[in-house]
């Protein structure tokens, strides 16, 4: 049995203690240390898992709130433990990442991602609906400080907007939350899936949940608030912001949405279907304009998603038209690689655009041109991510959109047509950006000037890359750990509740 | 002999090309084609054997998988090998050019600062294609088929400080992402249609495929195999350049010469009419698909044949010829002459891979000059370069007796017999073709090494003969430009080389037709001496000498008379204005439109920042109610009391 969360949370505190005493490199070891060693302890949770059941494992269980029967209770399945996974892998790089380019206050700057990462950490591995709403919760806080301290100059109006956009959504999920209790006598989200539900209450609950997640996933037309979010976030926010918050609005759709109201998932998902093709084909092409790089990164990271959704909610379509249920096991199993992939590829790719501002202290596109020149270990690892960021075979990039693209097409053929348009829409905004970016002639003095990447942020993009190559040419171990929760959640969704 | 020879064959280029790109300064430049000649080189000997195997009484096919890639749903993607005899005639020509290719960089690529690079990415290269070949499923398949696409795409833009070369690169990738797009949609369908990916299962179950059907569009059901393989070839328009996704492959000169030779004339764009000779057990339950391969295949051969014409760049000359040569290899796979087309396929490798070393030979010698009309006389210079070029060229036109004699030949007349929709089509234009293709052969070949000189006036007395590693390619690929057709036309062909690796409906059995009157590759020739293509070629190569050897003002008279057929071919029957000017920026604006008026007009303006103004507004109305005064409050809490009793009372009653 494993404590982890407990112990990810014991050390973000030691990690802001550290910090308390003012700056220097201590706390930063501290931290990273911290941060690391949260790492090492997760890594069981990967070799000591058991791949053959869809129930919770590492489970902790004690009473908290007695009087509303609120637990702590925490346990990971297939669907959560890759991103606990995720989340401890991704951020010692991002303070690592962090080590210079923070000036301001890096003691607190360190200590903030720490109680982030066991916030998201709780989020992940929380199977008490309630608890999983304080974490979900509590997380914004230090999300919403690491933008508002640390940021841009327009921070102000995009941690209002983030803020705003992400509460309203979760106002209406804690609603639903109360709601279920009072019908399950309970807060376990297990409970909940036993539940039985009218259709009329299904309907309000998926809507009161879809909106809570949509905003995170982000789909359209709720995504507005990614663009700025990413613009103004620091570099380590945006990998944070885009690699793992994201996430949660996925994962909450297969642990709440899907498995709680199975019958109104089934009603809505052609709603759910139509906003994922939208952000597919409409974003692509959004991001094919856009000046600034981290725009375009976070536009992308919109259409990414869109096959996240799109591949799980295929599932009432296959099994509509065919009355079985081939396909809808790999579209779900798609969508779960296409977040663990979009959490290395985005990730990377906003710590790439992290080593340009560092050097050159702009966003614009137009402002470099022959990077290679200057810098060619930098771009040999950027042109590998865009080429992930493409979905080429090979990286991790493919595997969830292949596997989403040929599941749609058992729901549908125009289904396929359209999501299958992101190979040429993503090669469109990603390569574009590259050529004026990477190739070329050196553009400027700025240009001229750069540095190639140092020990430190080698050490960051090489971990990702090697992670980003393993998962494409061989996602078989990765597919296998989800392979019994997709199979339980078919099962599950499959039956009526009515 | 089990799959560890196939796992050596792919590895070997592939950690010659790591060990190459990684290897730094450690590596140096004599290490780095040290290590990937000798990578490709044992590939290429390994090929040999398994072909040797293949060809032995008795032999199966190789079927077998490496190792899983993932299982969901019950469907288990595998990385594996499936070699027959037509994979193993693939690896061998793949391997062959390659090596002949990564000797020729030595010299080519002398000086440049990238050599090391250089090498690493062609051996990358010769990895991919393997792969593709070799596959014995379609994931993988698309593996390397996007693998060929992305050395492609970094070996087009290798000189990346050159705007026309990194712009090339783009439009290649993207032009061969439209037909990846293609390329998956059709994936997608034979796994939903067939529940696998792997192509004995896959082949195993086509025969059903022909009778099912799918709407696309609702109240229009077709044939499942037709939509399957049209999606397929869309892919491969892409990859071996059909019209009209052939854009990309004129602009792709911008990249170095050998790998002009190597991937964008021997092999890589050769890997569409692979994939359909391939995939022929599907393509043969589809009534409509064969019929447009082969109306795109016969359009592409002549309508590019006709742009080569009017080309001043020795390499787009030579690349316009291979565009025309891959239409003539996509029509034969049409008329379900797959054997033919294969065939073609393998002669073209050689002897367009010799013309573009060739090429790559004057080039250099001239100091990087590709303007033909700046050339000329050159045959006393350059005699090695002079007499492959003279060879290939003959083998190009379809000289009785070459390689591409046979082949060619095989195909026009393979196409002549059938009988599906367009066949007549198809054989005029491949008629036509052969006359233009000897026309703009030899009106490369006088115009760069017969004449006078025109060299620029410090070249003049400077030219030389290219070093050993040039020409020795040159001359190798000479003789089996020469040399490939005739011993092997009658088992490849006609004599069921392939076995079962290619599928036949007897409906369409064209080449079994053709091989009733086949008595040996010297009837064949004997026969060819009084046919039509022939005398084609003939007045093709009369027509060239006379305009620029006899009468050398003549073209310019012709320009003149025919000035609007002229711009018509110079601008390429304005399909890139059509690319670049209406389509890309089509698409560029409404990404806009969607961007201003979408995003930010619509859901930021009015939704986000509207509701932003609404709560604004309430505040500010809910502030004057604020008043502080003791009386209005008590006031609207009598007024509230007074409603909130008033209902109550009213529900009662």
């Amino acid at each position: 049995m494993i404590a982890l969360p407990i112990l990810g949370g014991i050390l973000v505190l030691l990690g802001d203690r550290a910090s308390g005493k003012g700056g220097g490199s201590l706390q930063r070891w501290v931290g990273l240390l911290a941060s690391v060693a949260t790492f090492v302890a997760s890594i069981p949770l990967w070799t000591r898992f058991d791949r053959t059941t869809a129930a919770m494992q590492f489970v902790e269980r004690h009473a908290w709130i007695p009087m509303f029967k609120v637990e702590y209770f925490l346990g990971v399945d297939g669907f959560s433990m890759p991103l606990i996974l995720l989340t401890t892998f991704l951020t010692p790089l991002v303070l690592i990442a962090s080590w210079d380019s923070i000036k301001l206050r890096q003691g607190q700057y360190f200590a903030t991602f720490l109680f982030l990462e066991g916030l998201m950490i709780g989020v992940f591995a929380a199977l008490d609906a309630l608890l999983f709403y304080v974490f979900w919760e509590a997380m914004l806080i230090p999300m919403f400080v690491i933008i508002g301290v640390w940021g841009g100059a327009r921070r102000v109006y995009a941690t209002v907007k983030f803020f705003l956009y992400t509460f309203l959504g979760s106002v209406l999920m804690l609603v639903a939350v109360i709601y279920l209790y009072s019908r399950a006598g309970s807060y376990s989200i297990l409970d909940f899936h036993a539940l039985p539900l009218s259709i009329t209450e299904q309907v309000w609950i998926f809507l009161a949940f879809l909106v809570a997640f949509a905003v995170k996933v982000p789909m359209w037309p709720v995504h507005t608030w990614l663009p700025d979010a990413h613009v103004e976030a620091p570099a380590g926010g945006s990998v944070i912001l885009a690699a793992i918050l994201l996430k949660m609005g996925g994962y909450g759709l297969l642990r709440f949405s899907l498995p709680v109201v199975p019958d109104a998932s089934a009603l809505l998902a052609p709603m759910v279907i139509a906003l994922s093709l939208i952000a597919i084909v409409y974003i692509g092409l959004v991001a094919m304009v856009q000046k600034d790089m981290k725009k375009l990164i976070a536009y992308s990271s919109v259409a990414h998603m869109g096959f996240v959704t799109l591949g799980i909610f295929i599932a009432w379509t296959i099994f509509g038209r065919t009355g079985d249920t081939p396909g809808i096991a790999m579209g779900i199993t798609g969508g779960m690689v296409q977040m663990i992939s979009h959490g290395f590829v985005s990730g990377a790719l906003f710590f790439c655009m992290g080593v340009l501002y560092d050097r050159l202290h702009t966003r614009e596109i137009a402002a470099y041109g022959g990077v290679v020149n200057t810098m060619p270990h930098f771009a040999a690892f950027m042109v590998l991510f865009a080429m992930a960021n493409v979905g080429l075979p090979g990286t991790s990039g493919f595997v969830g959109e292949f596997l989403v693209i040929l599941a749609s097409l058992q729901a549908n053929f125009w289904y396929s047509v359209l999501a299958a348009t992101a190979l040429i829409t993503s090669a469109g905004y990603t390569l574009w950006m590259i050529k004026r970016v990477i190739f070329g002639a050196v553009a400027n003095e700025g240009v001229a000037g750069m540095p190639d990447l140092n020990g430190r942020e080698f050490l960051v993009l090489g971990a990702i890359a090697a992670g980003v190559l393993l998962l494409g040419l061989w996602p078989a171990p990765l597919v296998e750990v989800l392979s019994a929760s997709v199979d339980n959640l078919t099962t599950q969704i499959m039956q009526s509740k009515l | 002999m089990g799959s560890n020879i196939y796992i050596a064959i792919v590895l070997c280029p592939l950690l010659a090309s790591l060990v190459a790109g990684l290897g730094g300064r450690l590596v140096g430049r004599s290490g780095a084609h040290a290590v990937t000649i000798a990578g490709v080189g044992v590939s290429f000997l390994l090929s040999l054997l398994v072909l040797r195997d293949q060809l032995a009484p008795g032999s199966e096919p190789f079927n077998e998988s490496v190792y899983t890639w993932l299982v969901t749903d019950g469907v288990r993607i595998q990385v594996g090998f499936l070699v027959d005899t037509l994979t193993a005639l693939m690896m061998v020509v793949v391997t062959f050019v390659s090596l002949m290719v990564h000797i020729y960089t030595i010299g080519y690529m002398h000086d440049d600062p990238g050599y090391q690079r250089f090498f690493s990415y062609i051996s990358l290269f010769t990895f991919a294609m393997l792969m593709l070949v070799m596959a014995n499923n379609f994931m993988q398949l698309f593996f390397g088929w996007e693998g060929v696409g992305l050395v492609s795409y970094l070996l087009i833009g290798f000189w990346y400080t050159r705007p026309t070369a990194i712009f090339a690169s783009l439009k290649a990738f993207m032009i061969n992402r439209i037909g990846d797009f293609g390329f998956i949609v059709g994936i997608a369908m034979v796994l939903a249609h067939t529940g696998s990916l792997d192509y004995q299962q896959v082949f195993a179950q086509s025969a059903a495929l022909g009778g099912m059907q799918i709407e696309v569009f609702a109240g229009m059901p077709w044939s499942v195999a037709t939509v399957t393989c049209l999606a397929l070839f869309v892919g491969a328009m892409a990859k071996s350049a059909q019209m009209p996704l052939h854009a990309w492959l004129p602009d792709s000169m911008e990249g170095p010469t050998p790998i002009s030779a190597l991937i964008h004339a021997a092999t890589m764009v050769t890997a569409g009419v692979f994939m359909v000779a391939r995939m022929s057990p599907l393509f043969e339950q589809s009534e409509t698909a064969p019929a447009v391969v082969m109306a795109i295949g016969a359009t592409t051969a002549l309508l590019t044949g006709f742009i080569g014409i009017v080309q001043n760049d020795i390499k787009r000359v030579v690349a316009y010829s291979t565009l025309s040569q891959l239409g003539y290899m996509t029509a034969a796979l049409g008329a379900s002459a797959y054997a033919a087309g294969i065939f073609h396929l393998m002669t073209h490798a050689f002897f367009k891979a010799l013309l573009f070393l060739a090429a790559g030979s004057v080039i250099v010698a001239l100091h990087h000059e590709q303007d033909m009309r700046k050339m000329g006389g050159l045959r006393h210079h350059m005699p090695i370069t002079y007499w492959t070029t003279l060879l290939g060229s003959l083998a190009l036109i379809g000289f009785p007796g070459f390689s591409g004699f046979f082949s060619k030949d095989a195909i026009i007349e393979a196409v002549g017999l059938s009988s599906i929709p367009g066949a007549g089509y198809a054989y005029l234009c491949l008629l036509i073709g052969v006359f233009v293709t000897a026309l703009y052969s030899f009106r490369m070949f006088f115009l760069v090494f017969h004449g006078e000189e025109r060299l620029d006036a410090e070249l003049r007395g400077h030219v030389r003969e290219s070093p050993l590693v040039i020409t020795l390619p040159l001359v190798l690929l000479a003789v089996a430009s020469v040399a490939s057709g005739w011993p092997f036309i009658e088992s490849v062909v006609f004599g069921g080389y392939f076995g079962g690796s290619i599928v036949v409906d007897p409906a369409h059995a064209v080449l079994d037709e053709l091989g009733r009157e086949f008595h040996g590759p010297g009837a064949f020739v004997l026969h060819g001496l009084l046919g039509m293509p022939l005398l084609l070629a003939a007045a093709g190569v009369a027509v060239a000498w006379y305009a620029y050897m006899k009468e050398p003002s003549l073209p310019g008279r012709v320009r003149r008379k025919a000035s609007v057929l002229y711009t018509l071919l110079v601008n390429k029957y304005y399909l890139d204005d059509l690319n670049e000017k209406v389509i890309v920026r089509g698409t560029r604006g409404v990404g806009t439109l969607l961007w201003r008026v979408g995003d930010m007009f619509l859901i930021d303006g009015a939704v986000v920042n509207g509701s932003a103004r609404v709560v604004d507004w309430v505040a500010g109305r809910m502030r004057r109610g604020q008043t502080g005064y003791l009386y209005h409050y008590a006031f609207a809490m009598v007024i509230g009391l007074s409603i909130l009793l008033g209902w109550i009372l009213f529900k009662r009653a």
